[in-house]
């Protein structure tokens, strides 16, 4: 009889500027083998590609070097292995960063990982390939475009663990990919058995928000108590080489792990569930069955998976223009009436000076913001107007958010606290990419 | 009655699309929202926030029905003009859907 493995895993953060301290807690006290750090989001990467052009030694995590403070130490200490897309546009100035951390805090002889392989930029074809989104060709954006980033599997990852590595930094790679590849690894799946990954998938998929299935993003305030949610705790997951695994967290830490939270979590940002795509496998959610086989303890059944499409999803980032977004506040009698007619007044301004937009949108909000004490007897008792717009130039939307402004003395009565903002839009779109024509590269970095 | 009291939901986003659950608090309840929560009564009730189709997913193993919305974040997450941008209020909305349990 093969004697049971179990090996544990910790989520560290389920977005990049997630809380740390439960992060540190799951390492202290969680008896985990690996801590996994979710932290690039869609449009993140081509953030850090903006700021790896400002700066060749920059385009990681901006919380990189906070998280390793306060991590690296106990992650020697208690042998956790720490994984983590913090690389984002630039996995190797982060391992380097991270190697010199490391020293700093003394801790030699750690080996640490840059998986990069991810940015296809130069390998866009402008005359052929369209948006997912859009139906659009690249070729419309043309030097708009800042990044392309294909979503990686566990490949990379992989390598860097069969060599030993005691951090691994990626670029984009999937999210539940950075949870499957420590499971190939420690049990060594093999990569052609699709309900095994479709298993690890799961896992991954469930895992990667971190606080979300603990109870975060849960609580209704009233049908749905959720306790001590200021001190949340991140989960772990348990696995063993049946694959069998159960969802819990740390039992002094705040929030909660029941089937309830386990199904939001799992239903998360899924479409089909039972063809969940990734880079590693088809996940088939669709036959998953949840149980409490102990207080705040959930065990997962049923997660499957098929083989893959051979086509890998590519983040394109671009420059899109700009937007504008300028706010005023009513009160008391007729704030409604009020607000109407400051709409008229800026749409009547905007075609007056000829101010272009691709969309606008004229919202009405508030409750208690103005005065403290509810008068019940006026309905609405305030009200925000919130005006926003997208427009192809900077020069555009600051003039745009200055008509706004005009209302303190052109427009109705008593509208107060304006505020005004505009921002540089960088949007993503998708595209796809062979699989084959992205190779994951690692390269080590030792403190 | 309102779907809040049989169902919990999250809103989950990506590109211009939202995916919302609606998971039955008691599997019991699961065959009316299985019966009554079709994506048509959906989509007229969250009328024009969602400006594109709706498919429906059903999960009978968790109780839960999956609804994926296309066009529904006014160009996608990041470059929406709405103050939601990921549109992760909008499960809580769909739970005021009425449920007509008479017909």
């Amino acid at each position: 009889m093969i004697p049971e493995k179990i090996i544990r895993i910790g989520s560290g953060a389920g977005y990049s500027g997630d809380r740390i301290e439960p992060a540190v807690d799951l390492i202290k006290e969680g008896n985990l083998d690996y801590i996994i750090f979710e932290c690039l989001a869609e449009r993140t990467i081509a953030l850090a590609q903006l700021q790896k052009m400002q700066d060749p030694e920059l385009g990681y995590d901006p919380l990189l070097e906070e998280r390793m403070k306060a991590c690296l130490a106990h992650c020697v200490s208690k042998k956790v292995k720490l994984i983590s897309n913090m690389g984002a546009a630039n996995p190797l100035a982060a391992a380097k960063k991270t190697a010199k951390i490391a020293q700093e805090l003394g801790l030699t002889n750690l080996k640490i990982a840059a998986v990069f392989g991810d940015d296809v930029m130069s390998m866009l074809d402008f005359s052929t390939q369209t948006f997912l989104e859009s139906g659009e060709s690249l070729s419309v954006l043309g030097n708009k475009i800042i990044s392309a980033n294909a979503y990686m599997g566990v490949e990379g990852i992989l390598i860097a663990l069969e060599e030993g590595a005691d951090i691994i930094l990626t670029g984009r790679v999937a999210d539940p990919s950075l949870f499957l590849a420590p499971l190939i690894h420690e049990f060594a799946w093999s990569m052609d058995d699709y309900p095994l990954l479709g298993k690890g998938t799961a896992l991954g998929h469930l895992m990667e928000c971190a606080g979300q299935i603990c109870g975060g993003y849960f609580a209704d305030g009233v049908k749905k108590q959720v306790p001590n949610l200021g001190n949340l705790g991140f989960p772990i997951a348990e696995i063993n080489n049946d694959s069998l695994f159960h969802i819990t967290k740390l039992k002094d830490s705040g929030g909660m792990v029941t089937t309830a939270t386990c199904k939001e979590q799992l239903l998360y940002e899924v479409h089909d569930p039972s063809a969940y795509l990734t880079p590693d496998v088809v996940a088939d959610f669709s036959n998953i069955t949840l149980k409490e086989i102990e207080k705040g303890k959930v065990e997962v059944y049923g997660a499957s998976g098929k083989a893959l499409t051979g086509k890998l999803k590519v983040s394109v980032g671009y420059h899109d223009g700009y937007m504008a977004d300028a706010q005023i506040s009513y009160g008391g009698s007729y704030a409604l009436e009020r607000a109407q007619l400051a709409i008229e007044i800026v749409k009547e301004r905007l075609r007056t000076k000829n101010l272009e937009v691709e969309d606008i949108l004229f919202d009405l909000i508030g409750i208690n913001s103005l005065f403290k004490e509810y008068t019940s007897d006026i309905y609405p008792q305030e009200l925000r107007l919130r005006i926003a717009a997208k427009t192809k130039t900077k020069e555009t939307a600051v003039k745009l958010v200055n008509e706004v402004e005009t209302l303190y003395t052109n427009g109705p009565a008593a509208g107060g606290g304006i505020s005004k903002l505009v921002t540089e839009v960088i949007a993503i779109q998708s595209i796809l990419i062979d699989k084959k024509k992205v190779v994951p590269k690692v390269e080590y970095f030792k403190s | 009655m309102k779907l809040k009291e049989i169902a919990h939901s999250r809103t989950g986003d990506k590109g211009d699309m939202v995916n919302i659950s609606v998971i039955a608090f008691d599997e019991k309840d699961y065959p009316i929202i299985q019966k009554k929560v079709t994506a048509e009564k959906v989509k007229l009730f969250l009328g024009e926030t969602i400006q594109g189709e709706i498919i429906r997913y059903e999960v009978a193993t968790l109780g839960a029905i999956n609804f994926v919305m296309h066009k529904a974040l006014r160009g996608g997450v990041t470059r929406s003009l709405r103050l939601d941008k990921h549109g992760k209020t909008l499960s809580s909305i769909l739970l005021e859907m009425p449920i007509n349990t008479n017909d």
